[in-house]
Parts: structure tokens; C-alpha cells; sequence
């Protein structure tokens, strides 16, 4: 039975099972990856198409009901010459795709509300696109995209000039894809004759198991090619994060230490690895008790998850300087209280996917990424192959935030397709996704802060605990991670902090935009918050007297020389601060009492680059004999733009404009290693080591010119023709030799790697090279008798060193502070509990407020024209800024995240001492 | 392997599920949710393609709501204004996308403790037409609804629509819905009320429903037998008290404890009854 419809206003047929989702047939059967499929279950709207002129999650139509109907993809948006509409234009121009995954969803819906309504409010915007997820953007620049159409503003964009990238609102230079459906992520492409990958997790928390005959599953399932196990494992049966830990095995070997833990690979034809249920697989499990949160693991009697960690302990971290005990006693406040936070789960759009293919005695993968190199390594490591004999060809990353750092798709893909000398495919699905992939780390944290009566900090300490799940991926950044940066943001004379990352059978916590300091900044923030109460001074006040400024000393006895600007940050805030609280204070005067309003500030520092190590990255820019000028990045774009940033800061190192240079990114044949795009190093450290690969392109072409450092250098077709006074050379790139890479006649490199010192058994060093500075406010309303939290205002000054690209910095900071409202009031992961996106809650086109972004830039010499990072910045002031309003609104201190409403009305109504 | 039908006529349907064992889809988006990561093996009917079941209409003393009418034809509809409770839960289900396919018969069907029509359903007294081939047969949602998940459908009947008892007065409704967010969730607790004047200003009868606070939405009926005859007039509310709520037998789940849910359905009750005796 064939299935007709009109698909983009051309007629096609599907031989397709009537029951398969439109959404796979779309994309499988008739090749338009444009819809994208986040979730199966309606949760997250990626997949939105209009049918019959009405939007509906593609991913929940049976094809079968598409038959004889109309349906328009995000490929059918554009005009046939490829021109793009205005809402398209308008989201390109106001930055509001960033990874680029949900944005085919979100046109789609815009475009269903502009078929009924031309001149939409906020609210009718917000209610027609509200069925959409965004992970990246925290919505703002959607609306304000969409409203644009309704209203054009004058855009504020440029195409800058030749010198003049730094600091431009410059486009996307790899925007516009992202926004015809022609951008392909992890899912999207993969040969004809791949075969498909399924994994089989681990039902159970703590089990060992034995593996069954396969033979009977292979009878009843021709289609099954062959099922992988830890047998299969040619290399090392594990891999990490670490050179030193490679504790995660590839497939678990006969014990599973998390639910979701990879224990087989069905590979085969798709509806047979498909068509498998989990049940039919023979693996006998021996269940024992599961340990689950810090108490049962450090029980005296816990068994040992792993056998080489005592008491289930991974690591301590610990940072001491001064004597923080005894200046205690001589503080005239102490405020000391204890809090917690849950799993956060990073929840991008797009779930793991590539696909690997064996090359000779190479294996490739093309696969969704925050780490290629890193990969590269890992890969190698479990197939036993040198590094230099993996390709990692990483696809767009529809989402990354610390989640797409280890490896996902990658062991099983690796070990099939090598096995199989064919090419696999893997598309995990959104449980899978949520099961088996790292999350932030749960803490409980117990601090104590002193002061003077006149305000300034005397003391802090602090000790912490860290749920590390079953494995250890990110858990020893984290454990260091924590006590480096445990006061905040302030100048404290004496301080010690101690942490813990803990074992449990729960899934691995890894890295999570800001490793651990989002969860520390809701202790310091909070304490400082019960301070100034209690010596009677403004909070923000309270802040920029100790804000940490250039000269002093930082806990690990760092003195910062350059760029801390704290203290600027707050003076931007203090007026939108003075004004939020009056009108607060205002409002609640005049309110009956059931929605009251408050008012918070927080504060962040972070330090860019990995803590104490060397995290170098290389980048080149070479010129072709034709004059092609290229970039060779290995800064992987996961949204935040390093993709644009490079180019701008590679250009204006040349002295060309951004849209003469050809980029090559990401794949770890062509590129250098420039790293991971994880903490907040791209801009920094990579971004560094563009701009310097573009000097040194400069300086080559000086040099043969024979001409001074000032010269002009005009770029044309084939020819170079250099300026220097009076002088004027041409160069004819064809004269040249071309033995660089790529056939390449010349050939800039340049590598940066951040300064950074070891820290001494007492966290003594410098672990950075710089640190990101940056204070939110918050404004909120509360409904006091449920318990629900409103965020209707969010003011972000932040400390970048440069804005590289004010547009992308926005960007950055909307998406950061929609993740901390999510941390801060309604993100907690329940192993077991919460696998999809509808029992896990993010934040929604409605719940992310308006947010004012004052960036502050006070210039970090080691950075690219002063640039720094700002991506986990962003987050980290943000829930301890509701916290404090919702204080200020309640007089309820929360001290565990997320403050849901069950938690905030169980407060209110235990501080007014029973029920109401 | 399963197979599927997708009918026109009521008939072939009827004739097919008599032979039981068919799973039945209409929107979709409660059956594919419960397939992520799952081969779909059932045989399915799908519903959508049968003559005559969508639309709602006026049938003498009530209104027929076809099995196939999605949240967006309700939304759209041309109803009375004590419609408005259940207008206002349809824009509350999921996002555009899922009111758009989904249908007010398959979240009854579903029988989800949480489905935002239920309370108002139960709060207008609608009964659900099932058809098999030995003929039709109303039932009352608060009986055809009997637990998370479970409906007293037979595997041989399908549900041809709701039947919702016409009224005269000129009553008014409302629908309160509590979550964690703005869009796309689930409710924590959720309230339908229905308020028809008596020609004396008094309340003629009231009816409230409180959903997600018990296995099946549950009407109040001490609390409405203690507002009948009740002057209409600000602070009518405030007689509300949690002992109305008895019935109630809300759980803990992640989505917050079943304290918490008595305590936020009170103070939801009370708001509901505010905004409509507020005048």
C-alpha cells in the first residue's frame, strides 16, 4: 500500500509502514533531514511541520493519516531559488538559532501563527511557538525575531571591514544553513547500506550479569547481523575523561553499576535491531542493592562500587589559605547553613547520533561532538589503534553544554563497524539519551562565612560533597573545581574548602556548564545574602565592597594583575538593582499578600581553561595558490559560535574581512588540536590561538613582501598586493611553492596554551589564566499560596575581557540564565524517573523573562584582543539572584534546588510555623 | 507484525474490533509517547478516517463532541460561554502541536490521572457513547474512567464521542491548572467549576472537579451541596475548607507531594470559586 502526499508542494509517494512516525519517514524514506527529531513523544516540537496548514509534531503522525494531505517542511519555507523568508532572515539577523537543532520547529510554529494572525502580540507569539523547546537561546531572541517580522526594527548587525571583525555583531558564518533544514547534525546522513546500532542498557542499577547464546535471536531476527559485548573490545574495555582513568567500560563486563549502562549492541538492518525487544536479549541479571545518594554510599557498610576507592570516595579537593578556623572567631557575624541540589540533566535538543565506517586499517566517525580530538584519542584507546588512525569528523552539535564531552554514541560505533568493516549508524533516542549520558552532580554543601560588622569578609569555610554517579568522568575537575572557586567572587583573607566526589550506583555526573560552581554559588551567594542582612547593608552593596579587584589574591593565593571586573559589573547593576527592589517593596506594600515580589543579586567568577593544565589549542590559516584564504579550526561549534568567533579574531589577525575566509572546522584530519569546547576556553584560549595563526600568516607575507609591520595587504584572485608607503609589491601565489597543507603556498600557525600553575598539597597556585566576572539580578514574583515562582525580569552584566561578538556574548548570557532559572526552580534528573522531557522539566518560551545584558570589558591581556569566556559564566549567578529574591519577596530561604513549588510553599508555610 | 486498519466507516471498525485485541488510534500523541524505544507490534485501528465523527453539535437536550474532534476544533468551536472551562483546559494540553492532532476522546481514553479534560468533563457531567456491534451505550466519564489507565471499555467497543448534558442558565466556568512551568506540563493539580445562578442571585448548583489529586478526576460534592442556595457574592470562596477536599487522595511523584497537592488544590478551588462568584 503506497502512501501519497504533497511535500512541499510536490507530490510523493511512501512505500512506508502506515504506522511509522512522518517524522522518520520523512527524514529516513525521502531524505528531508531538515524536521529533526529531539524527543518521539511530543515533549520538545524540533519536529514541528505544518499539516494541512496546522502545526503538529511530525514525530506523532502514523504516515498513513499524511495520505492525500499537504505537508510543509522547513525545507519548503525558502522560495525555490533559495531566497529566504523574512522570518528566516529575521532569526539569522537576531541570533535567535544557536545550535540550530529546535530552529526548523521553531519556524515552523511561527510560521502556522502567521498564517492566522499577522500582527501577533507577545503573548499570541509566545502561545503559538510555546510547544517548542529551546535549550541554547533562552527564547528571547526568538521573540524578538518573530516580532520583527510584525514590526521591523532597524537590525544591528554588520559585515565588518577588513580589521574591524573584533567586536562586530557579525552573522553566523555558518547560520544560514541552520536555518533551510540543510545543516546536518548527528542524525542526519549516514551511507545508504549502514547498518543500524541499538544498545542494550542495563535494567537495573547494580547487577552482575552473565551473557546468554545468541543463536536463538539471531534465528528470529534474520535481520540481526551480530550483537557486540565487552568480548568484542580489541583495545581497552574503558575510557575517561582523564589519560590516567579509564574506569567506564565500552560494554559493561559482567556488572553494571548504573540503570542505562551499555551491556550489548544489536547491529543489523534498522527494523530488525528495532524490531528486538530488550527482553528477548539473554542477559541474566544478579541484582544486589543499589546505593543511591551520599549516605547510603559512605555507609560504613556500603559495598565498594569500584574496588580501588575506599568508603566509595573517587578524590578530595582541598584549598586552604590563611587559617580560616581561627579567623572565625574573631569575625563579627558568622552566618553558616547547609544546601543541596539534585542531578541537572543538559537536556540539548538533539540526542547523540553519528555513524562509523572502518577505512583500511582506519576507522572514521562522523559524529555530534563537544570533544574531536579527545574523541580521536578515546576511540583509538578502545580499539587498540594509534591515535593518528582515527578520524573523528564531527557534524554539527545540536546541543552540547558539557553533555556531548564524553563519549555517547562512539565505543559500540567503534568496535561494530571496525568488527564489520562496513558502516554503522546509531541515533540514541531521547530516553537513552537521558539514561545513560553525564549530568551535573548532585551536592550537599555546608559553609560557614564571616565578616566584619562593617562589612568586609573575614573568613570562609566550606566542605562539600559530590555525587560522581557510577563512574567518574568530570568528577575530579569537579572536586578541584569547587574549593578554588568555593568564596565567590570576593577577597577573602582566609578560607578552606574541602570536597568530596562520591560514588554511586546513579548515572555519571560529568561536566555541566560550570563543573560544579553553579552548585557552590548558591552557598557563598546565599551566605553573603545573611550577612548583609544581619550587619544591615544593601546585599549588592554588601558585594562590591569585598568584590575581588586586580591585585588581591584569590583562595589558591593567585593575584589577579588584569581583567576582574566584578566591581564593574555591580556599579552597571546598582541602578536597575535600587530601582527592582523600591518597586518590589513597592508592589508588596500594596498587594494582599498572596503574590509578593522580590529582588536578588549574584555574583560568579570562573576561571577559563582547564584547572592547573595544560589545555593548548593549535590553529592554522593558510593561503592558497587562487588566494583562498582558510581557517583551520578545531574549536568545535556547539552553538556558541566559534565557528563565527575564529573567523573573526583569525581575520583581523590576517587583516582580511570575515567573509574572505574559508573555514574548515572540527574534523581532526584536517584541523589542529584546539581542544575542547568545554570550560569556557574556546573563546579564550583557541580564539587566542586564531588571531595569532592570522599575525603569523601576516608576518609570512611581510616577510616575503620584504616590507615593515604596518604594510597593506590587499587578498585578490591569485595575487597578493602588498602596501607599505610608497612601496607596493604583488605577489603571484602561483610562483610559490604549494607544500603546505592542502597544497597550501603559505601557512600561519600559532598555538596558545593558557598560563596556569599546579596546585601544592594545600590548593596553593595559579590554576588559570584568567576568570570570568559577572553579577545578575533577578526579579521575581511568588505566589505565596502555591508555592510558584515567576521570573519577570532578569538584568546580566558580565566581564568578557572583549566581546569578541556582542551578539553571540547575548546569546551566551540569554542561554545561561534561562538554564540557571531551570537549575534554580525546576530541574531535577531522577535516575529511573524522568527519562523524557515531559517528567523533566526545562524552561519554556514562557518562562524565561526579559533579560537586560550590560557587558562589561575589562581587557585579559593573554586573550584574543582581550577576550575571555563567557558560556558558563552566564549560569552561575542566576540561581543564587532568585534565591535572593525569592527571600526578599517571602522572608523563605531556599537552600535546595530546584525550589519547585511543593518546596516553596513547604517553606512558607514552615516559617509561619504550621500549616495555614 | 501489526497490522493496520484505518477505516471510513463505522461498520468496518465496529466488525473489526469485534474480533478485540486492536489498539486504538486517533491524535497519536499518547500512543507514540508510550513507543519511544519500543517496536510498535499491536494492530492498530486508526479512527481518524471515519465519516461523521468529527464536529461537535447541539442534539436536542446536550451536545455530541465526535471522537475524532481535536483540542483546536474545540478552541475554535462557536459554544456557550460554560464551555469556557473546557476551551481553557484545551489550550493548557501540551503545545499548538498536540491540540492540533490530539482529540478530547483519546485523553479520556488514556485515563491519564493528570488528563486536563477529564476535571471538566466530570464537572459537566459527560458521559462517553461506546459503540460495538451489539449497539451503543452511554456511560458517565467519573465511571468509565475507574483508575490510572483503566477505563471500563470494552475490547470490543470504541468510543464514539461525549455526550454533554445541554444547560440553560446562563452559567459560567473556569479551569485552574497548576504546573512547574508555563508550556508543555504536566499538571501537579487542576481545577473545573461550573457555576449556574439561580433566577435569585443564589447559587442553583455548582460543580467542581479536582483533577491529578486522585487516581481519577473527583467532583466535590460536600462542598458543592454547601454552596447551593448560597448568595453569589465576593467572599462566597472563603467557605471552602479543607475538609471539602477529603475525597481527594493525592500522591507523592516528582512533580511534587501529595501534601502539597491538597494544600495548592485548596487554595485552587478557592480561586476558581472567587473568580466566578467575584461579580
Amino acid at each position: 500500500m503506497s502512501i501519497s502526499f504533497t511535500l512541499n508542494g510536490k507530490s510523493v509517494s511512501t512505500a512506508a509502514g502506515p504506522v511509522r512516525r512522518l517524522a522518520h519517514v520523512l527524514r529516513d524514506d525521502l531524505g528531508q533531514t531538515g524536521t529533526k527529531v529531539g524527543c518521539d513523544a511530543g515533549d520538545c516540537g524540533a519536529c514541528t511541520v505544518l499539516l494541512d496548514g496546522e502545526q503538529v509534531c511530525a514525530c506523532m503522525v502514523p504516515v498513513a493519516q499524511a495520505d492525500g494531505r499537504d505537508v510543509v517542511t522547513v525545507e519548503g519555507l525558502a522560495s525555490s531559488d533559495g531566497r529566504l523568508t523574512d522570518l528566516q532572515r529575521a532569526f539569522h539577523e537576531y541570533g535567535a538559532a544557536q545550535c540550530g537543532i529546535c530552529t526548523p520547529g521553531m519556524l515552523m510554529a511561527a510560521a502556522d501563527l502567521f498564517k492566522r494572525n499577522g500582527t501577533p502580540s507577545e503573548e499570541d507569539i509566545l502561545d503559538a511557538m510555546g510547544g517548542v523547546l529551546c535549550r541554547c537561546t533562552g527564547y528571547r531572541k526568538i521573540v524578538d525575531a518573530v516580532k520583527h517580522v510584525v514590526q521591523p526594527n532597524s537590525v544591528d548587525f554588520t559585515n565588518p571591514e577588513a580589521g574591524a571583525a573584533m567586536g562586530a555583531r557579525a552573522l553566523k558564518t555558518d547560520g544560514l544553513q541552520k536555518l533551510d533544514g540543510t545543516e546536518i547534525y548527528g542524525a542526519d546522513r549516514a551511507p545508504a547500506d549502514a547498518l543500524w546500532l541499538r544498545t542494550v542498557r542495563s535494567p537495573h542499577a547494580s547487577a552482575t550479569f552473565t551473557l546468554g547464546d545468541f543463536s536463538a535471536l539471531h534465528a528470529k531476527h534474520p535481520g540481526l547481523v551480530r550483537v557486540f559485548t565487552a568480548a568484542d573490545v580489541t583495545g581497552k574495555n574503558g575510557y575517561g575523561v582523564y589519560p590516567q582513568v579509564k574506569d567506564q567500560p565500552a560494554f559493561a563486563d559482567g556488572e553494571v553499576r548504573f540503570k542505562g549502562e551499555t551491556v550489548v549492541a544489536l547491529v543489523g538492518s534498522h527494523d530488525a535491531v528495532y524490531g528486538i525487544r530488550d527482553e528477548e536479549v539473554p542477559i541474566h541479571y544478579e541484582l544486589r542493592a543499589p546505593i543511591f545518594g551520599f549516605d547510603a554510599a559512605l555507609a560504613e557498610d556500603a559495598h565498594r562500587i569500584h574496588e580501588n576507592h575506599e568508603q566509595n570516595i573517587l578524590a578530595h579537593g582541598y584549598v586552604k589559605k590563611g587559617e580560616a578556623a581561627d579567623a572565625m572567631k574573631g569575625a563579627d557575624v558568622v552566618v553558616e547553613d547547609s544546601f543541596a541540589t539534585g542531578f541537572v540533566e543538559h537536556a540539548y535538543i538533539e540526542p547523540e547520533a553519528g555513524w562509523a565506517r572502518r577505512v583500511g586499517d582506519r576507522l572514521e566517525m562522523t559524529v555530534s561532538t563537544q570533544a574531536p580530538y579527545m574523541d580521536r584519542d578515546e576511540v583509538a584507546s578502545i580499539l587498540g589503534i594509534a591515535n593518528e588512525d582515527v578520524r573523528i569528523i564531527p557534524t554539527a552539535c545540536g546541543g552540547g553544554f558539557g553533555g556531548k564531552l564524553d563519549l555517547g554514541v562512539h565505543p559500540a560505533l567503534a568496535v561494530a563497524a571496525w568488527h564489520l568493516n562496513r558502516p554503522v549508524r546509531c541515533t540514541w533516542n531521547r530516553i537513552e539519551s537521558m539514561a545513560a549520558s553525564t549530568k551535573r552532580h548532585p551536592s550537599r554543601i555546608t559553609a560557614r562565612y564571616g565578616c566584619t560588622k562593617d562589612g568586609d569578609l573575614v573568613a570562609y569555610e566550606m566542605t562539600g560533597d559530590f555525587n560522581t554517579g557510577a563512574y567518574v568522568s568530570w568528577g575530579l575537575t569537579v572536586k578541584d573545581r569547587v574549593p578554588v572557586h568555593a568564596t565567590g567572587p570576593y577577597f577573602v583573607p582566609h578560607v578552606e574548602a574541602k570536597t568530596r566526589a562520591v560514588f554511586t550506583n546513579e548515572t555519571p555526573a560529568g561536566a555541566f556548564r560550570g563543573f560544579g560552581i553553579p552548585q557552590a554559588a548558591i552557598a557563598h551567594d546565599t551566605l553573603m545574602d545573611m550577612m548583609a542582612e544581619t550587619i544591615g547593608m544593601d546585599p549588592l552593596e554588601f558585594r562590591l565592597r569585598n568584590a575581588i579587584r586586580k591585585g588581591q589574591e584569590t583562595a589558591t593565593g593567585q593575584r589577579l594583575d588584569y581583567s576582574a571586573g566584578l566591581d564593574q559589573c555591580l556599579e552597571a547593576l546598582r541602578a536597575p538593582w535600587q530601582k527592582a527592589r523600591a518597586a518590589a517593596d513597592d508592589f508588596n506594600a500594596k498587594s494582599d499578600g498572596v503574590k509578593r515580589r522580590g529582588v536578588g543579586v549574584g555574583c560568579m567568577w570562573y576561571g577559563c581553561g582547564n584547572t592547573s593544565l595544560s589545555n593548548p589549542s593549535t590553529m592554522q590559516v593558510g593561503l592558497a595558490p587562487d588566494g583562498t584564504v582558510t581557517l583551520y579550526s578545531g574549536a568545535q561549534d556547539i552553538g556558541q559560535g566559534t565557528n563565527t568567533t575564529m573567523v573573526q579574531v583569525a581575520a583581523d589577525g590576517l587583516g582580511i574581512r570575515m567573509d574572505q575566509v574559508k573555514l574548515v572546522w572540527g574534523d581532526t584530519d584536517l584541523t589542529e588540536d584546539a581542544g575542547k569546547s568545554s570550560a569556557s576556553r574556546q573563546a579564550y584560549v583557541s580564539g587566542r590561538a586564531a588571531m595569532m595563526a592570522g599575525e603569523d600568516l601576516r608576518a609570512q607575507i611581510l616577510r616575503l613582501a620584504n616590507v615593515g609591520d604596518d604594510a597593506d595587504i590587499e587578498f585578490g584572485a591569485g595575487k597578493l598586493v602588498v602596501r607599505d608607503g610608497d612601496a607596493v609589491r604583488e605577489i603571484d601565489l602561483s610562483e610559490l611553492p604549494a607544500d603546505k597543507k592542502e597544497g597550501n603556498v603559505l601557512l600561519g600557525q600559532a598555538t596558545f596554551d593558557p598560563p596556569a600553575t599546579m596546585l601544592d598539597e594545600l590548593g596553593q597556585g595559579d590554576p588559570y589564566g584568567t576568570y570570568g566576572f559577572g553579577a545578575q539580578v533577578a526579579e521575581v514574583e511568588v505566589d505565596t499560596e502555591l508555592g510558584t515562582v515567576k521570573v519577570l525580569h532578569v538584568w546580566a552584566a558580565h566581564d568578557v575581557g572583549a566581546a569578541i561578538n556582542p551578539l553571540q556574548v547575548e546569546g551566551q548570557i540569554h542561554g545561561g540564565v534561562a538554564q540557571g532559572l531551570g537549575l534554580a526552580l525546576m530541574e531535577e534528573y531522577f535516575p529511573g524517573r524522568t527519562e523524557n522531557l515531559h517528567d523533566y522539566l526545562i524552561p519554556t518560551f514562557g518562562d524565561v523573562p526579559p533579560i537586560d545584558v550590560y557587558l562589561i570589558e575589562d581587557p585579559e591581556p593573554t586573550g584574543p584582543y582581550g577576550a575571555k569566556g563567557i558560556g558558563e559564566p552566564a549560569l552561575i549567578p542566576t540561581p543564587p539572584a532568585i534565591f535572593g529574591a525569592i527571600y526578599h519577596a517571602t522572608g523563605v530561604r531556599m537552600k535546595r534546588a530546584p525550589a519547585t513549588p511543593d518546596r516553596v510553599r513547604a517553606a512558607i508555610l514552615a516559617a509561619k510555623g504550621g500549616k495555614s | 507484525m501489526s497490522s493496520y486498519l484505518r477505516p471510513t466507516e463505522l461498520d468496518e471498525a465496529l466488525r473489526a474490533l469485534s474480533g478485540g485485541g486492536l489498539t486504538i488510534v486517533a491524535g497519536g500523541t499518547d500512543f507514540y509517547p508510550a513507543h519511544v524505544g519500543k517496536p510498535v507490534d499491536e494492530d492498530i485501528l486508526d479512527v481518524t478516517a471515519i465519516r461523521g465523527l468529527r464536529g461537535i453539535e447541539k442534539r436536542e437536550d446536550h451536545w455530541f463532541v465526535g471522537a475524532t474532534t481535536t483540542w483546536t476544533d474545540l478552541v475554535r468551536a462557536d459554544l456557550p460561554g460554560w464551555f469556557r472551562s473546557w476551551k481553557m483546559a484545551a489550550c493548557e494540553v501540551g503545545g499548538v502541536q498536540i491540540q492540533n492532532a490530539g482529540t478530547m476522546v483519546g485523553n479520556v481514553c488514556n485515563a491519564s490521572p493528570a488528563a486536563d479534560g477529564t476535571p471538566c468533563l466530570v464537572a459537566m457531567d459527560a458521559s462517553v457513547r461506546l459503540a460495538s456491534l451489539a449497539g451503543e451505550r452511554d456511560v458517565p466519564v467519573a465511571e468509565f474512567v475507574t483508575g490510572n489507565r483503566r477505563t471500563t471499555r470494552r475490547p470490543d467497543e470504541m468510543v464514539l464521542g461525549l455526550v454533554v448534558p445541554d444547560i440553560e442558565t446562563d452559567a459560567t466556568s473556569t479551569f485552574l491548572k497548576l504546573g512547574a512551568r508555563k508550556y508543555l506540563v504536566i499538571s501537579i493539580a487542576m481545577i473545573a467549576a461550573i457555576l449556574e445562578p439561580a433566577a435569585d442571585g443564589t447559587v442553583g448548583r455548582c460543580r467542581i472537579a479536582v483533577g491529578s489529586c486522585s487516581e481519577v478526576a473527583r467532583r466535590l460534592p460536600d462542598l458543592e451541596a454547601a454552596l447551593a442556595g448560597r448568595k453569589i457574592e465576593k467572599g462566597l470562596a472563603d467557605i471552602v475548607t479543607g475538609d471539602h477536599l477529603a475525597v481527594l487522595s493525592p500522591i507523592d511523584d516528582v512533580r511534587g507531594t501529595g501534601d502539597y497537592r491538597r494544600d495548592a488544590a485548596l487554595t485552587l478551588v478557592r480561586r476558581a470559586l472567587a473568580e466566578l462568584t467575584d461579580i
